[in-house]
């Protein structure tokens, strides 16, 4: 059940990003940064983590997930640390993700040469 | 008005120079495409055995120079042109900087966008019939992994390209225009106007360059006198398909028909059917190799007598396109006679 829920959710989050692109004049770029945005506001509101229990990796994969961990990082921080924590927290729950990012680019730049 | 000058964008070559040499390289892509056979020399891969693809772009325009001097009959050294023109749409124009530095003559270099082949066939035409130059070296290139991320996305980000998207040639033409000689004669060249209609997506270069295009044929025929069917063929340079469709109706629209003499580089180059380049090519090289490979050939072997080179550069610049200006464009034609 949980798979069918991830793979409609997770489609239904892709669809709505392939609508944006195939009929608006949004390029690439604005439909990521868009997504995150949203997932952010969404996580903000706490609608995000209901839709993640709901949904699993259908929800917790797409870039809107990332927005979500940015907010959400920042909000535990700001219980702890006060308003500072916006500035430090925003990282905290991400850094894995962007780390890995960093590490793979750089493996994968180190390895390969670019082919057409 | 100027002795040779005969409207307000048009000049005719009083002795009119002569294409005695050309040479058209081309990639793998290309090699597939319907025209593959027409080529001088084909790459079967990207890097052609470079480093990066900014030296293979480089490559190919030294190549194409190389063959085109050896067709003309002429040797890069000592140096037998007077002048090298030539143009790219990389950064600074860079591959035609470092062209320039290995041919070692005196050089200019050119920016039109994908419009720089007929931009360079025109001036140096002028700069042989004004006797400034007994001979005159034009070349240009694109290459698909060095101009998709000049203007687009890099090709690794596997960015969605629209139906209407184009795909950037990669390859490099070069001609020797000389004052004397046996070859196709340049008469006429109607420079063309910067036109803005409007069009800010930088995958939508097509319909960006159609209307100057169509302005740029219009100023031609109206100034010499001629009529479409005065020509065997009219090219456009990279308007693909969607932007070739546009230019017919934009055509109509102002009277003109552009019917079965007309086609464009950028739709002749692929087949749509079985490569993968949605509406067709674009960059400099889609008219320059067309042209240099395919049309100059059949001009030899009798079937073609006279065509309207009609090469068509979208002005973008990735800067201002961000900051959400529109994308100008602008048609050069030169009339190319047996």
């Amino acid at each position: 059940m949980m798979y069918l829920k991830a793979f409609l959710v997770g489609g239904l989050i892709c669809l709505i990003a392939q609508l944006i692109l195939d009929n608006t004049k949004f390029s690439p770029g604005h439909v990521l940064s868009g997504l995150t945005v949203a997932g952010g506001v969404l996580g903000g509101l706490g609608l995000y983590d209901r839709l993640v229990a709901f949904a699993g990796a259908g929800a917790s994969v797409p870039i809107s997930s990332f927005g979500n961990s940015l907010v959400k990082g920042a909000l535990q921080e700001v219980e702890t640390h006060g308003l500072v924590g916006v500035l430090t927290g925003m990282f905290e729950v991400t850094s894995a993700g962007i780390a890995a990012a960093i590490v793979f680019a750089f493996l994968v730049a180190v390895t390969f040469n670019p082919k057409s | 008005m100027a002795k040779k000058r005969i409207g307000l964008q048009t000049v005719r070559l009083e002795q009119p120079p002569v294409i005695i040499g050309a040479a058209a390289v081309a990639g793998p892509m290309e090699a597939q495409g319907p025209l593959g056979h027409e080529f001088d020399q084909t790459y079967p891969d990207l890097t052609i055995g470079q480093s990066s693809f900014e030296r293979a772009e480089r490559q190919m325009m030294i190549d194409a120079c190389n063959l085109a001097l050896q067709r003309a009959g002429v040797t890069a050294k000592p140096p037998a042109v007077d002048y090298f023109l030539a143009g790219d749409l990389l950064n600074q124009i860079i591959t035609a900087t470092f062209s320039g530095l290995s041919l070692a003559v005196p050089m200019y270099g050119l920016y039109g966008a994908c419009s720089t082949f007929s931009e360079a066939l025109s001036i140096g035409a002028q700069l042989i019939d004004g006797g400034y130059a007994d001979r005159v070296l034009c070349a240009v290139s694109s290459h698909n992994a060095t101009v998709e991320r000049q203007y687009r996305y890099p090709t690794e980000y596997g960015n969605q390209r629209k139906p209407y998207a184009q795909f950037t040639v990669t390859g490099a033409g070069a001609v020797v225009l000389a004052a004397a000689g046996d070859g196709p004669r340049i008469t006429y060249c109607t420079t063309g106007k910067v036109v803005d209609y409007g069009i800010a997506d930088p995958f939508n270069q097509g319909a960006a360059m159609a209307p100057a295009a169509v302005e740029t044929i219009q100023a031609h025929l109206q100034e010499t006198g001629r009529t479409v069917d005065d020509y065997d063929l009219i090219v456009t340079g990279d308007l693909a398909r969607f932007g070739r469709d546009m230019a017919v109706k934009l055509a109509a629209q102002r009277n003109l028909t552009l019917g079965k003499n007309y086609n464009d580089c950028g739709a002749m180059i692929y087949d749509p059917t079985r490569q993968d380049v949605h509406s067709g090519g674009s960059g400099c090289a889609s008219s320059a190799i067309v042209t240099c490979g395919h049309l100059l050939k059949e001009m030899a072997r009798g079937k073609l007598k006279r065509i309207l080179v009609v090469a068509t550069g979208a002005l973008l610049s990735p800067t201002t396109f961000q900051q959400g200006e529109n994308i100008p464009a602008i048609a050069h034609a030169v009339a190319l006679e047996a």
